[in-house]
């Protein structure tokens, strides 16, 4: 049931797409497997594509909000993409607004505002 | 009028209440929004129980009110209960280190909602989200 999220490198940035709805253990994983990976791979920037997911709890939101917090801490720039307008909705009423986390519509213009984060 | 529930005893229990919910809600016809505000809301309902109370349970009722049609949530516990409701209806309120969003979240997330706790009893929880 434990299945893990693929990590994809791009130059210095890392691609993840969550493509299933995530239960506990697949997003702590997930959180651990990204650390690693930016470790890894001296990764500058993080794209994380939610475009398939229709839901996300207080649960999930508060491992996503950790892990973009720890990525900084690791020097690695995270932006997430692909927020459905129903999950959108469903976080504000929830009374979660994930303050300062860098957002873009959809993967393309996630990773051209990566970019020009990351200055190059 | 079909009733299901989930019993709450393990986190799995939580992705399966909230799938049953999600099904439940697309049968009954709620668009998208009210379909991730009904998902979200088990969710929340559901972790509480597994936190909190150790075990408990997520019921799924279809409601008919004249010509409202809805679906009820339960979540039903004979965890510890809560000692101060009027504090945990308060943003920001959360006793396990979370992000405290909670149930004045589901409250938000739905159109009706009432909370009943004894000290020592359990918790039951009851929300209405109505067809528009």
């Amino acid at each position: 049931m434990n299945m893990r999220i693929p990590i994809l490198k791009l130059h210095d940035c890392l691609l993840v797409s969550i493509q299933w709805e995530l239960d506990d253990q697949t997003a702590l994983q997930f959180q651990e497997d990204l650390l690693h990976k930016i470790h890894e791979t001296s990764a500058r920037g993080v794209v994380i594509d939610f475009t398939s997911i229709d839901f996300i709890d207080s649960f999930i939101a508060k491992v996503l909000g950790d892990v973009i917090s720890m990525s900084k801490l690791m020097g690695a720039k995270v932006v997430i993409t692909g927020i459905q307008p129903a999950v959108a909705i469903t976080l504000i009423e929830l009374g979660i607004h994930l303050e300062g986390v860098m957002t873009a519509l959809d993967l393309e213009k996630g990773l051209e505002k990566l970019q020009r984060e990351l200055g190059d | 009028m079909m009733d299901s529930s989930v019993k709450i005893i393990n986190e799995w229990d939580i992705v399966a209440a909230r799938q049953l919910g999600r099904n439940v809600a697309k049968e009954l016809g709620f668009g998208i929004v009210d379909q991730a505000r009904i998902t979200t809301a088990i969710s929340e309902l559901a972790r509480n129980i597994y936190l909190y109370a150790g075990q408990g349970e997520i019921i799924i009722e279809k409601v008919e009110n004249g010509a409202k049609k809805g679906m009820t949530i339960i979540s039903r516990d004979a965890g510890p209960g809560i000692s101060d409701l009027r504090k945990v209806m308060e943003d920001g309120f959360s006793t396990s280190g979370g992000l405290g969003a909670g149930l004045p979240g589901v409250k938000r997330l739905m159109d009706e909602f009432s909370i009943e706790s004894t000290l020592g009893e359990g918790t039951l929880i009851q929300s209405v989200k109505w067809l528009r």
